[in-house]
């Protein structure tokens, strides 16, 4: 009897520990990105002003300067990306979510789960060889082909569930009033997936927006205002990128300026993609 | 399922039928088409992928052929005399993600734990929140706050008190900078933790209740319930998990670069400088001079990809087997 309960106790002390202890390493966890994010802003907060936002880079010693032809550069190269990735992506979602039942649907599958973790440098490294090294000079275009393959994955993935959670009986009905089949998923099907094709848009363009590897040898980097994709472009992640390892102070303070601009952008849209979600979840 | 499956074969049959259904010839047609388009955006998504490949092996073939399978295991890497060698960054990244897969593992699963097990639904949300946006930080982000608080942190207070009392370790010998092997894993740990404890979490959670029911019915605490039936039951899932964090760690490339120190070097010591294949990708390819330094540079990429591909296979196959023998048992 006394050897059983004092055998519940040490039970009940190496749960109570253990709860303890996964509880800190969620609280660990969690709190880095308040500390990640707190850094940044406490840091960032005092190199951010007008002239920031709309100067252009000045050389090195002259003070001041700012990453205006980085942050249009960056828009500039997400809208490209957007624009490729976004029709093969809806498309060859369309394509697994209607006809994908067989072996070659689920081998799509399977390639777009493994093309999402192979690193962005290879991805990099595969539009340097088709539109850099033929044409021989660095372009806005080719980092925009980059990452339009890095957002591929996440746009096929959701826009594939986003058209498996049409119910059926929409799709017939439309069949059923005479519609084609094109018809039917242009009109019908398509508008009823349209918002969780937008939520997974908007986290493919989080996901890319942050990104530098591939970009150092296909946008490669500017110094003066580039608005033409056939030529090398800034772009706000190269910028930081470049800041941070120089040896100087204010192109630091520049860097976190520019580091708090980015995860800004970034954070707003992942959560403006979530809230989108939820919004849904509970109206259905 | 049979549901699901009458209403495709309806669908099916109604598509069939759509030919006698008075089509016009120009909506006959505009289906083809539509049809075709789906077809060949799909086709053209594998083309890509297979292009990615192809043009990986034919942009490093020069150094394939010239080098051999010595480029693996040959640890020299010297630009001007044109001879090259991948040891020192294979080391350096199966040695960084190590670092950041044990640590990474330990507390993203005890997270998961805490967060679908224990945590009330009011901590809970806004902590896996917290946890899925860090996921979202750019890793140049990451970069910056590694070389400029993590790595001081380290250099100045954690790496000198690990070396006063573990010293005598080969590991924690030698001069510390600060930058290195030890920076880089924890640094990439942070990096991975948010895919560990949130697969891991949506694992744990799709056990069914029967088992806890069972556990607890027979007199075992929650935290015995957690560990002996809930975690083990989810266990191959949780290791595909973990692979697929392995495998983000592996490519991540700017983080590391801005925090290993870049140093094309093998020491026991993880305070040592190191250098990552991916770092020296993003170091050296636009500075390189000659058609060899430039395709060693991409054999280098090849064995990223292909390491990516075999390691996110893997985590995939084993997340499934998990997920369909689960759906079996229920």
């Amino acid at each position: 009897m006394i050897a059983g309960a004092r055998l519940a106790a040490s039970r009940r002390v190496s749960g109570l520990v253990g709860v303890i202890l996964t509880g800190f390493c969620s609280a660990l966890a969690a709190g880095l990105l308040i500390l990640i994010l707190g850094y940044v802003v406490v840091q960032g907060w005092g190199a951010i002003n007008p002239a920031f936002l709309t100067q252009l880079p000045h050389p090195v010693g002259v003070s001041g300067g700012g990453v205006a032809n980085g942050i249009v550069g960056t828009l500039i190269i997400v809208a490209l990306a957007m624009l490729m990735a976004v029709p093969v992506g809806v498309l060859t979602g369309l394509y697994l979510a209607i006809y994908g039942r067989g072996l070659t649907a689920e081998c799509v599958r399977f390639l777009a789960e493994v093309l999402s973790g192979v690193p962005s440098i290879a991805i990099g490294l595969f539009a340097y060889t088709i539109l850099v090294q033929p044409f021989r000079h660095f372009s806005g275009l080719s980092a925009a082909f980059a990452f339009a393959i890095l957002m591929l994955p996440l746009m096929i993935r959701t826009s594939e569930e986003a058209i498996r959670g049409v119910p059926t009986a929409i799709r017939e009905g439309a069949l059923a009033l005479g519609l084609p089949d094109y018809g039917g998923v242009i009109h019908v099907v398509l508008p009823a997936a349209r918002p969780l094709i937008v939520t997974g848009l908007l986290l493919a363009i989080a996901r890319v927006t942050g990104e530098t590897a591939p970009l150092l040898f296909t946008a490669f980097g500017s110094e003066f205002w580039e608005l033409n994709p056939g030529n090398p472009m800034a772009t706000l992640a190269m910028q930081i990128f470049k800041y941070a390892i120089s040896p100087y102070d204010d192109w630091h303070r520049q860097a976190w300026g520019g580091a708090l601009l980015l995860i800004l952008a970034v954070l707003v849209l992942n959560v403006g993609a979530r809230w989108a979600l939820r919004g849904r979840a509970k109206r259905s | 399922m049979s549901i699901e499956l009458d209403s495709h074969r309806t669908l099916t049959a109604a598509r069939g039928r759509a030919a006698q259904r008075g089509l016009t010839t120009r909506q006959a047609v505009a289906d083809r088409a539509f049809r075709v388009a789906l077809l060949g955006a799909t086709l053209l998504f594998v083309a890509l992928v297979a292009g990615l490949f192809i043009e990986l092996v034919h942009g490093s073939w020069e150094s394939i052929v010239t080098f051999g399978a010595g480029f693996l295991w040959s640890s020299e890497w010297n630009p001007v005399t044109n001879h090259f060698g991948a040891l020192p960054f294979i080391y350096g990244t199966l040695v960084s993600s190590a670092i950041a897969i044990v640590i990474a593992g330990v507390v993203g699963i005890s997270a998961a734990v805490f967060l679908a097990e224990f945590a009330h639904p009011v901590v809970a949300r806004p902590v896996s929140f917290f946890i899925e946006l860090l996921a979202a930080v750019p890793s140049v982000v990451f970069g910056l706050w590694g070389l400029f608080v993590l790595a001081p942190i380290l250099g100045h207070t954690v790496e000198p008190f690990i070396q006063r009392y573990l010293g005598f370790l080969p590991f924690f010998s030698g001069p510390i900078y600060g930058v290195g092997l030890f920076t880089a894993g924890l640094l990439l740990a942070l990096m991975i933790v948010p895919t560990v404890s949130a697969i891991a979490r949506d694992l744990i959670q799709a056990v069914p209740n029967e088992l806890r029911e069972a556990s607890i019915a027979l007199g075992a605490t929650r935290w015995e319930t957690a560990t002996r039936i809930v975690l083990p039951s989810a266990r191959s899932g949780i290791v595909g998990a973990c692979v697929l964090a392995l495998g983000r760690a592996l490519g991540e490339t700017i983080a590391a670069t801005m925090v290993i120190g870049n140093r094309p070097a093998i020491s026991a010591s993880l305070f040592a400088p190191g250098y990552t294949l991916s770092s020296v990708i993003a170091n050296e390819f636009t500075e390189a001079t000659s058609s060899i330094y430039l395709s060693a540079l991409l054999e280098l990429g090849l064995i990223l990809f292909v390491v990516s591909v075999v390691v996110n296979g893997c985590a995939r196959i084993l997340m499934w087997s998990m997920l369909r023998s689960q759906g079996r048992r229920s």
